[in-house]
């Protein structure tokens, strides 16, 4: 199937979606996409952030679809055209999502252990603007504690279900889910069961904020601080294929392989996770292949400062407790 | 003009029982079409009729039917949408309490045009007392053997179930419906698929309102051609419409499609005219969603022609004069009425309901609610005025159904044609509120 993403034709299999699609043509056409996630069936279509216009539906049907679609959800047609960043209705439309995935978020970014790997800084920078228009208190919640290695900070999610598909599908019990409705639904354990089983860590590395984050490593280091490697080791539950967040000779952090698009390689089990903080552990590959679109890259590192000053001034602004001042 | 085809028999003292309600005719189309028509024959007898969705978005129903998939082996489910929970519209309640077996003989013909040998009725939590009602008319049904095993001696067996929902607007929305009948949560699902393929239980499923239902008995009785004779055009037969509002006599009134909205607004036979001797101000013609019309407008189109109710005359002008005649609930504003308090409450209640799913409507709901609440304490600002249009925009056609829609509407049709009340506020500084609501509510002080 023939089909045309901001001007540049492709061919793909029946089935594809249009950001499938988009990725295969590459990072200059592809939607940005908080909540889809191509490991996970049935992810996509909440964020709204990867919006695109078709302008026509197909070869047989060329009439425009009047409203945006979201291109993680829609598959292709023939002769389809698709309009991503040449439209500027697509656009002004995914600037209105980044804000609305912005007005509730803390913007506590300086104090977030996601800072430098958060899609969503990544998105704000790139999609959002700079200002706030949201003038009112935002949502607060507890902190929670999912057992002892993983950190639930639901101020900071967006709701994008990727933790709750994970769970439902990788993990043999399904005590994850989402309670209440509208903007005070909520990621819960149903009451703080803990996760206990041995991939729930993959949690962590699906969760495109800093809402859930890994224990044994919050506050530790910055990431960018930290040198990331490709490591190995056989372990009879998963690939044994991670990354090693080294400091020195020193093993910060364990996660996943991620590939271009940000997204798990292999899922880890918990073992290799949380368990395996020596070097000795592991074979190492080589250095990590890092993004260098990414804003823990070097190349971006003083555009993160900047997105820090402007977070910074934006709570001033908003009478924000200063972050030095926090608990 | 003014036949009625579900109401006839409102007033029949014990319509509500069986015998009563077979007496005056009754469980007739289930004969009709289990013993001389063919399934196959009763959509066309629906198609035929011109009948069109009365849960609001008016999709016809008999073509919604034939796009039912019928693969070999995999059961069809009809379900019946009654969850009723747009603010306005309490029809379907009403029929339902005052003649239970007319939905009942609805499914039975529905379900055997569809093939269904299984169907439900979801309702609404805060209907529970109606699910009491429904189940009992059900348990008559089956003791006289309208319902179970080999109805009326045919081969058709059809069991019947209510399901009573938990409260919650969203799941009105038929694939949350879906979901929450599963027994999970009231979450909408991205569309496709869609339920004609794949709805409850991943099998083919037509869901359709209480009202569509119940008004398939009287086409099949009176043959589809001779019920597409009422009303003018794409708008057939007869509507239920709950008014309500600064009426003289607000309920729930059968009409027959094309009857002016004048005559609806102030004959004595429907609504009585406004109260207290007062201006008409606005009406909210289809359910809180739709675009809230000034008087003028309302009564006329913009190209001068009197407002009918049907489905094409109340959209005439599309959004940027007409309106909708979405679920039937007409709510009506004297000339007292702030558009902008009514508005606050409506907004409320659509941040209220969001399932929280995607973020424009998850987000954008409250946040207009919040800046409303604003234009209620005298804070705002004329800026405001803009930031909520522009909101609405950035909800409106971006959300995975159509709440969002629901939500950005009214908003954005209050500011097209009540800007100037917005505008005073904001430059004053102060909300008058003068609604009469307030007013009855005020403890008597100096
Ligand atoms: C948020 C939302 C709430 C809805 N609530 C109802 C409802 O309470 N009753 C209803 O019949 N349809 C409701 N609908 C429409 C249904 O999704 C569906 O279109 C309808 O039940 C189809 O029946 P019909 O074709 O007979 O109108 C709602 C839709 C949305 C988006
Ligand atoms: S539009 Fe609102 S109610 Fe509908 S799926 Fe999105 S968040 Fe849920
Ligand atoms: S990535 Fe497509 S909607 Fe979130």
């Amino acid at each position: 199937m023939k089909v045309t993403i901001d001007g540049i034709e492709i061919d793909v299999p029946k089935g594809t979606t249009i950001l499938q699609a988009a990725r295969m043509i590459g990072k200059k056409v592809a939607p940005p996409a908080m909540c889809y996630y191509s490991k996970l069936k049935t992810t996509g279509g909440y964020c709204r952030t990867c919006i695109v216009k078709v302008t026509k539906a197909s070869a047989q049907n060329p009439n425009p679809i009047p409203k945006p679609v979201a291109s993680c959800r829609t598959e292709v047609a023939d002769g389809m055209e698709v309009q991503n960043f040449t439209s500027q209705e697509v656009i002004e439309a995914r600037k209105g999502v980044v804000e609305f995935l912005l007005i509730n978020h803390p913007l506590d970014c300086p104090i977030c252990d996601q800072a430098g790997e958060c899609k969503l800084q990544d998105l704000g920078y790139e999609h959002g603007s700079a200002k706030t228009r949201y003038e009112f208190k935002r949502r607060e919640y507890e902190m929670i504690d999912i057992g002892d290695k993983i950190k639930l900070h639901m101020n900071r999610c967006i709701l994008c279900y990727r933790c709750v598909k994970l769970c439902d599908q990788l993990t043999d019990k399904r005590v994850h889910g989402v309670i209440h409705r509208g903007d005070a639904a909520e990621i819960s354990t149903y009451i703080k069961n803990v996760i206990d089983n041995d991939f729930s860590g993959n949690v962590i590395d699906v969760c495109p904020v800093g809402a859930l984050t890994d224990r044994t490593f919050r506050f530790k280091q910055r990431v960018w601080f930290t040198k990331p490697v490709d490591a190995k080791r056989n372990c009879d539950k998963c690939s044994g294929k991670v990354r090693l967040w080294l400091k020195g000779e020193e093993v910060l952090r364990v996660t996943a392989r991620m590939d271009e698009w940000g997204e798990v390689e292999d899922f880890i089990c918990n073992a290799c996770r949380f368990e395996k903080k020596r070097k000795s552990d592991w074979t190492i590959e080589g250095p990590s292949k890092i993004d260098r679109h990414s804003v823990i890259s070097q190349n971006h590192y003083e555009h993160l400062n900047e997105l820090k000053v402007k977070a910074m001034k934006q709570q001033k602004a908003l009478g924000f407790m200063p972050f030095d001042k926090r608990p | 003009m003014g036949r009625k085809l579900l109401l006839a028999h409102e007033n029949v003292p014990g319509i509500d029982r069986l015998d009563v309600y077979r007496a005056h005719g009754g469980y007739a189309s289930v004969e009709k079409a289990l013993k001389s028509m063919k399934p196959e024959d009763v959509v066309e007898e629906v198609k035929k009729s011109g009948l069109r969705g009365r849960g609001g978005a008016g999709f016809p129903t008999g073509l919604k039917w034939s796009f039912l998939a019928k693969p070999e082996g995999v059961p069809r489910y009809l379900v019946c949408n009654a969850d009723e929970s747009e603010p306005g519209t309490f029809k379907d309640r009403y029929l339902m309490e005052k003649i239970p077996h007319s939905l009942i003989e609805g499914m039975i013909v529905s379900s055997y045009a569809l093939g269904s040998n299984t169907s439900y009725i979801y309702i609404r939590g805060e209907y529970f007392y109606v699910s009491r009602i429904l189940e009992k008319a059900i348990q008559e049904a089956y003791e006289a053997g309208w319902l179970g095993k080999n109805i009326l001696g045919t081969d058709y067996s059809l069991d019947l179930y209510v399901q009573v929902g938990a409260g919650a607007y969203i799941c009105g929305e038929e694939t949350a419906l879906i979901e929450s009948l599963e027994g999970k949560r009231g979450n909408p699902r991205i569309k496709p698929p869609f339920p004609a393929v794949a709805g409850l239980w991943g099998c083919p499923t037509v869901v359709n309102n209480v009202e569509t239902i119940a008004a398939v008995a009287p086409i099949i009785n009176m043959g589809g051609e001779e019920y597409a004779k009422i009303g003018i055009g794409k708008s057939t037969g007869t509507k239920l419409i709950s008014a309500s509002g600064h009426i003289n006599k607000p309920g729930v009134y059968e009409i027959e499609l094309g009857l002016p909205v004048e005559e609806f607004i102030y004959s004595d036979q429907y609504c009585g005219g406004i109260r207290n001797g007062k201006k008409l101000k606005a009406v909210v013609a289809g359910g809180s969603s739709v675009p809230i019309l000034p008087a003028d407008l309302i009564l006329k189109t913009a190209k001068g022609e009197p407002r009918l109710m049907t489905y094409e005359s109340l959209f005439d002008g599309g959004f940027q004069s007409g309106t909708m005649l979405g679920s039937g609930g007409f709510i009506v504003m004297d000339e007292d009425t702030s558009i902008v308090k009514n508005l606050w409450n409506f907004t409320r209640f659509y941040h209220h309901e969001s399932c929280g799913q995607c973020s424009p409507c998850r987000e954008g709901t409250g946040w207009m609610e919040k800046i409303l609440h604003k234009f209620l304490e005298g804070t705002a600002n004329l800026s405001d005025i803009d930031l909520l249009w522009d909101i609405q925009s950035k909800i409106e056609g971006k959300t995975i159904c159509p709440l969002g829609d629901a939500a950005a509407w009214p908003v954005a049709s209050a500011i097209r044609h009540f800007k100037q009340e917005f505008e005073e506020i904001a430059k004053s500084k102060k909300f008058k509120d003068v609604s009469h609501y307030e007013r009855l509510h005020k403890p008597a002080m100096a």
